[in-house]
Parts: structure tokens; C-alpha cells; sequence
């Protein structure tokens, strides 16, 4: 039992696999948005080459700041990323709770947020102090129409909090994204991942042409490839928690894991489509963007689903 | 070492230096950028952080009020770094060496791996400096 718990965070849907398709679904994400832009983009091992040189860097630990934090913040990070990707990828992949439910992956991802920010705080340099406070003000922002979304498929499966079950309902019943609340959610859960995963319009925290980086902005070597990984790992954690709050079924033929790739694919491709197309918002318009659209579409998504519409 | 290299040489990390520069070799560094030359597909990338830099692209005469700022940001870069000076002005000094404010020598403000000399220079003589930056780290 604690050897096969092992496997599945170090190996399977955990660590290694979250990496391992995180670091080319980051150069799917670059070769994209280079051919959007008519360039020719970086090659297939670019991610890993990246990871790779930042391994063998110099580590430069801060002087005036908390340095236990500066250190304990990324590595932290990436452990919550892989504990949610092991919960989120066991359940879709060998329909078998590891551990934890909506619940537990709901809050891994919010402590993600709130690791970046503690790193971010430990430095004492003022643009990740300004990157810490917009990634806190995002936070405030996103997640309540994320609270919302994630509802949906609960109220739809007879409240039930626990992904496999919530895998069992689609699989008989047909997936949530088939109901007209299914589909508000899923839409709306897009745009919200979007923030979560700090991605353009969202990159309010990150920033790179205002804040040079925001939060990272001292982290080099090792400590920032432990954030890179993080950052990539969530290409594999969002879509996947998508598709199973959405889009189930237990993949048990082998049509179906083809079905489960495309279905990862789309996603990943509207993801990076986002992306490309929109620039930085203010922080006061995302702010009003999730507070007076998308968390009022989402509690009517909820509505409709109460109503089971 | 060798295959740490490589890998190095796949992935430079670019942190753009202005060293009081006329701004000219900054506009055509973003040239690099651009669909047209995108040194992307180099692994080459443009970063915010000296902090995230393996090479420092200097660029402009450095002056006595930058001099010290410089050398600074080359004491923050995470080793290994490379420093590169972009124009005439790095290399030589151009028409403002005999300037009251220019450094009389530029190597012990920062120790300059790879000149590109131009006024500025083309985007196509940089990347043939960028190139053979990475041969030389190939071996």
C-alpha cells in the first residue's frame, strides 16, 4: 500500500509523468505561440535543456530577507503541484482516490498561489514585494469564480465531493459538460485557469515588461528551475482537473485514452490560444472582469444546476 | 563539463545591460526578436532578471555614473556568465572615448568576453557573435 502511495506521487501520475508532460506541453505552449507570431519557435528539448543548465547554476541565497523561506518556498511549491497532480491524475487515470478529494485539490492549488507569495515576500526586493501583493490580489479575485465552477459537477453527481465518484456519475449519466450549466461552468473554468496558471491576460503578478519578473524575480539557478517545473506541471494539473470535473469517464479502452488526449490537447490549445490573443490586463480590471462576470455567471451556473438544467 | 555545456549552449538566457548607450544597438537587439531573425529557436531568450541571465549584453560607452551600477549587476549574475558588448562604443569607445565621463578602462569595470563591433551592428553580425559564443561553449 505505501510503496504503491510512493509510486504513484514519485512516478506514475505524480512527480516524473507531471514533469515529463509538463515540460513538452511548455514547448507545445512556446512552438504555438511562436508560429501565432510567424517565428519558428525553440526546439523539442528547449524546456529541458532550460531545467537542465538552471540545475547547474550558482545558488545565490539572499542576504537581507528570510533565507530559509527564499529556499523552502519553491521546493514547497513543486510539492504541492505534485500532490495535486497525483490526486487529480489517479483518479482520471487509474480510477482509484489517492488520498484526497475535490476538497484537498482545491486547497493545493490555492497554497500554490500563497507559496509564490510568501517566496516572493522573503526577498525583500521591492518588485517581488509589488508581485507578491498582485499574486495575493489575483488570488482574491479568481478564486471565488474557481469555487463556483468547481460546485457545478458536485451539485450535478448528487453532491458528492469525491473525484472518483464524480468520475462514476459522468461515466453513467454522460459528462457534465453535456448539461447547460455543465457548459457555462466549463467556459468560465477556462478563464479561470487562466489566471490560476498566471497566464496571459493574467500574468498581472509575473509581469515580466513592468516587474521584471515579480516574484521571481531574485530566484536563480536550481531554486528557479524548482519554479519552472511548478509552473509547467500546471499545464498538466488544470486541463486534467478540467476534463475530469467536466469531461470524464475512466479511460478503460484504448479509443478512450485517444478520446482523453485529444480532449487534453483542445484544452491545452485554447489555453495557449488565450494566450496569445489578449494582453496584460490592469489588476482593477481583472478584479471587476471575475467579480462582475464571471463569478455572477458562474453562481448561475450553480443555480441552473440546483435546478438540474 | 563538456555535456553541461551544451546544454548551456541551448539555453542562453540573454539579460540586456545599458551601459549609457545612444539606444541604437538596443533597437536592433529587439530586432533579434522579430519573426525575421527570432533567435528563439536558439533556445536564446530575453529575460527581465539579472538573476535568471547567462549572458550579459552590454551595450553603450560605460560611463563613470554607470560604472559602478555595472559592475554590481555582473556581481549579482548567477555563475557561469558571459559577457557580451554589442557596438563600437564597448569595443573602443567610439567617438566618446576621449569624453570627461567615459571609464578609461572598460575591462575592470566588467571583463568582456565577446565583442561585436557596428554603429550599430547588423542584427545578422550579432547572431554570427551569438554563434560563436555557442561553438565555442560546443567545443
Amino acid at each position: 500500500m505505501t510503496g504503491r502511495l510512493l509510486f504513484q506521487t514519485l512516478i506514475f501520475p505524480g512527480f516524473v509523468f507531471t514533469a515529463v508532460v509538463g515540460l513538452i506541453v511548455g514547448w507545445v505552449d512556446r512552438k504555438v505561440s511562436a508560429r501565432v507570431q510567424f517565428r519558428a519557435g525553440p526546439p523539442f528539448f528547449q524546456y529541458f535543456n532550460d531545467i537542465a543548465k538552471l540545475l547547474g547554476k550558482e545558488t545565490l541565497i539572499v542576504r537581507d530577507g528570510v533565507r530559509w523561506l527564499f529556499i523552502a518556498a519553491p521546493i514547497a511549491a513543486l510539492g504541492t503541484m505534485v500532490l495535486a497532480a497525483t490526486i487529480v491524475g489517479s483518479a482520471l487515470f487509474l480510477g482509484e482516490g489517492a488520498g484526497g478529494d475535490l476538497i484537498v485539490v482545491m486547497y493545493l492549488l490555492m497554497l500554490f498561489a500563497l507559496l509564490v507569495a510568501l517566496g516572493a515576500s522573503a526577498v525583500g526586493n521591492v518588485f517581488a514585494s509589488v508581485g507578491a501583493a498582485r499574486e495575493i490580489k489575483l488570488l482574491l479575485a479568481d478564486e471565488l469564480a474557481f469555487l463556483l465552477v468547481c460546485l457545478v459537477p458536485v451539485i450535478q453527481s448528487g453532491y458528492r465531493l469525491r473525484l472518483t465518484e464524480i468520475l462514476a456519475f459522468q461515466s453513467e449519466q454522460g459528462a457534465v459538460i453535456g448539461s447547460v450549466s455543465g457548459a457555462l461552468a466549463f467556459i468560465i473554468g477556462l478563464l479561470t485557469v487562466q489566471a490560476k496558471m498566471a497566464l496571459p491576460p493574467f500574468h498581472i503578478a509575473e509581469a515580466e515588461t513592468e516587474l521584471a519578473g515579480g516574484p521571481f524575480i531574485e530566484y536563480g539557478g536550481p531554486l528557479l528551475a524548482f519554479w519552472k517545473v511548478s509552473q509547467v506541471a500546471m499545464f498538466a494539473v488544470f486541463p486534467f482537473l478540467l476534463i475530469l470535473l467536466f469531461w470524464g469517464g475512466v479511460p478503460t479502452s484504448a479509443g478512450a485514452v485517444v478520446g482523453l488526449v485529444l480532449k487534453y490537447l483542445l484544452i491545452v490549445v485554447l489555453i495557449i490560444l488565450i494566450k496569445n490573443t489578449n494582453p496584460r490586463l490592469r489588476m482593477d480590471s481583472a478584479l471587476s472582469f471575475f467579480w462582475k462576470w464571471a463569478a455572477p455567471a458562474a453562481f448561475l451556473a450553480v443555480v441552473l444546476a440546483v435546478f438540474g438544467v | 563539463m563538456g555535456w553541461y555545456n551544451r546544454r548551456l549552449a541551448k539555453s542562453l538566457w540573454v539579460f540586456h545591460v545599458s551601459a549609457s548607450p545612444c539606444n541604437n544597438c538596443d533597437i536592433e537587439i529587439l530586432e533579434l526578436l522579430t519573426p525575421r531573425y527570432d533567435v528563439e529557436r536558439f533556445g536564446i531568450k530575453l529575460v527581465g532578471s539579472v538573476r535568471h541571465a547567462d549572458v550579459l549584453l552590454v551595450s553603450g560607452v560605460i560611463n563613470q555614473k554607470v560604472a559602478p551600477k555595472i559592475r554590481r549587476l555582473y556581481g549579482q549574475a548567477p555563475r557561469p556568465v558571459f559577457v557580451v558588448g554589442v557596438g563600437t562604443c564597448p569595443t573602443s569607445g567610439c567617438t566618446f572615448k576621449d569624453s570627461y565621463n567615459t571609464v578609461e578602462r572598460r575591462e575592470d569595470v566588467i571583463p568582456i568576453d565577446l565583442y561585436i563591433p557596428g554603429c550599430p551592428p547588423k542584427p545578422e553580425a550579432m547572431l554570427e557573435g551569438i554563434v560563436k559564443l555557442v561553438g565555442v561553449l560546443r567545443g
